[in-house]
């Protein structure tokens, strides 16, 4: 296809998009999803307005119940009224490179409802919980003018913490079947909770497992006084500690200590309290200005990700570097070089 | 079994679960954007399954997606719904290697260029 035809179909998919209509966004995100020629004009396009939506994550071992927490939660805020995205992410497998996306089996309650959209996202191949443009899908439903954006991650265990950098408020889901609250912190989670749910509620070992992340929680808060801006995860940590360091010394936050909740997502069994605790998040991240400093942690990992991916794209479509490479192969199966000095070469050759 | 051998055969498969409404297939299809429906019908409904789901992803300006399936399907029936513009229906014996192959022919035709 041609860049005019590309243009002309990209604007006839923005026309859909602006009006309201779930064709233009759905398309919207198969362009972003497949990194197809033009997203990043698509996504500046529509991004134009800046962050609106309020963004919240379900992340926690698989067959803890997200997907059905998620669909217990949406349902409770259609009765509010607000119209509501859902993005949910199931692993690509690594041997076929094909996924079988099942979190909409859960949703199928709410699946026909036209204040909800629902698309799933295989993660195909990236680490982390979540696909590589989850964070371009949830700026698309942002921008298309959802309420509130709910975000389930894949749960494969161990490392679920890009979340935060896709949501304003986290929940932590775990089941008593997921092991202790030990498991928890090793797995980093009390880094990125903002809100710890223990869901199955109906099984034996909940309150047991309430009440050990409770005392996790104590020992971490006095730990965590002088650390305060590691509240939200590793890169995000990072990245919000030199916020710190460059503005003004801003205000600290009147700190958010982490509730423990229990739901039963089949019975809607405390489904309604883990809204409200949503809600006074939000009050707080409103109030302390905590959201601020969020969403200047985001756009800075998003600035980041834009150039390293232009930067690779560049880098390794260019005729040069991909002679240099297999030059610099060569060269090491000859014994005269080693990757180091191959890459040496590139690089000069990139930032000539 | 179905959906579990197209992953493997490196399709990202949206799998909705059992007693699916066409109006949940088609909101499904046009919400995840889609380029098959492959429905599983094996209730004795598929002639009103499929004309009907096939009538909606045309109103919901999803003509352009395949819409296959297969199931308990006699013969005749496989050919009328095919003439009403429903593409290929898989009766019981076929080998999932077929279905997968048909479905990579479509695409290559349709997507050529
Ligand atoms: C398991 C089963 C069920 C399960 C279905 C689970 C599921 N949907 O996967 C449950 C318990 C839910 C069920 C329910 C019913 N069943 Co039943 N069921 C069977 C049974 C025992 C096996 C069917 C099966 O899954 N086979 C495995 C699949 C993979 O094989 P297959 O169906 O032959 O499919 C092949 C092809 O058709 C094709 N294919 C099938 N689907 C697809 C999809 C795609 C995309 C492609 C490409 C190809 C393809 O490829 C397959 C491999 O060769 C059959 C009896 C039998 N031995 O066939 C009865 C049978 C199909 N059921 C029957 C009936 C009547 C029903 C019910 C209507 C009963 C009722 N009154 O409630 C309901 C209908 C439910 C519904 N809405 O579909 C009858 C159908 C009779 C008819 N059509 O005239 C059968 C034949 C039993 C009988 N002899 O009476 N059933
Ligand atoms: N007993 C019980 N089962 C639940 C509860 N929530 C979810 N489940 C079941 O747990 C299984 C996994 O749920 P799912 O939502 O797919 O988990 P996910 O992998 O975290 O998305 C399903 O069989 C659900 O029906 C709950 O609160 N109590
Ligand atoms: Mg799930």
């Amino acid at each position: 296809m041609n860049a005019t035809a590309r243009s002309d179909e990209h604007q006839a998919l923005l026309k859909h998009f602006f009006d309201g209509k779930v064709l233009g966004l759905a398309r919207a995100i198969t362009v972003v999803e497949n990194e197809r020629a033009g997203f990043q004009e698509l996504l500046h396009t529509v991004m134009a307005s800046g962050p609106q939506t309020k963004r919240v994550g379900f992340t926690g071992p698989p067959g803890a119940g997200k997907s059905s927490l998620v669909a217990a939660v949406a349902t409770e805020y259609r009765k509010l009224d607000e119209h509501l995205g859902v993005v949910a992410v199931d692993p690509t497998s690594p041997y076929s490179g094909g996924a079988l996306l099942g979190d909409r089996i859960r949703m199928n309650d709410i699946s026909t409802d036209p204040g909800i959209f629902i698309r799933s996202m295989a993660t195909r191949g990236s680490l982390g919980g979540l696909a590589a443009t989850t964070k371009e899908v949830v700026d698309l439903m942002d921008a298309f003018g959802f309420d509130r954006v709910l975000v389930e991650t894949v749960g494969v265990g161990q490392t679920e913490l890009e979340v935060t950098a896709a949501a304003d408020t986290v929940v932590v889901v775990l089941v008593p079947e997921s092991g202790d609250a030990i498991q928890a912190m090793k797995a980093g989670l009390m880094e990125i909770a903002d809100v710890f749910v223990v869901n199955k509620a109906d099984r034996p070992g909940a309150p047991r497992l309430v009440k050990e992340l409770r005392q996790a929680l104590h020992l971490r808060a006095g730990s965590a006084l002088q650390d305060i801006p590691a509240h939200h995860g590793v890169d995000l940590g990072q990245a919000m500690k030199k916020e710190r360091t460059t503005d003004a010394p801003a205000k600290e936050p009147e700190g958010w200590s982490v509730p423990v909740l229990t739901t039963n997502a089949l019975t809607n069994e405390g489904v309604e309290k883990l809204l409200d605790t949503i809600s006074e998040h939000r009050v707080w991240l409103e109030e302390s200005g905590e959201i601020e400093q969020r969403r200047r942690a985001r756009a800075a990992i998003r600035i980041r990700d834009v150039v390293d991916r232009e930067m690779r794209r560049v880098a390794w479509k260019s005729d040069d570097v991909q002679r240099l490479l297999r030059e610099g192969v060569e060269e090491i199966s000859a014994g005269d070089g080693t990757p180091y000095s191959a890459a040496d070469v590139i690089l000069g050759t990139l930032l000539r | 079994m179905i959906a579990s051998a197209f992953r493997d055969a490196g399709f990202e498969v949206v799998y909705t679960g059992l007693h699916q409404t066409p109006e949940m297939i088609v909101n499904a299809a046009v919400q995840e954007d889609v380029d098959v429906v492959a429905m599983s019908v094996l209730s004795g409904a598929h002639m009103t399954l499929f004309p009907r789901v096939k009538m909606l992803l045309d109103e919901a300006d999803a003509d352009h997606m395949l819409l296959t399936g297969g199931g308990i399907i006699p013969e005749d029936d496989v050919t009328e719904l095919e003439r009403q513009g429903v593409g290929r229906l898989f009766g019981p014996g076929t080998s999932t290697a077929d279905a997968i192959a048909y479905v990579n022919e479509w695409f290559a035709t349709t997507h050529a260029g």
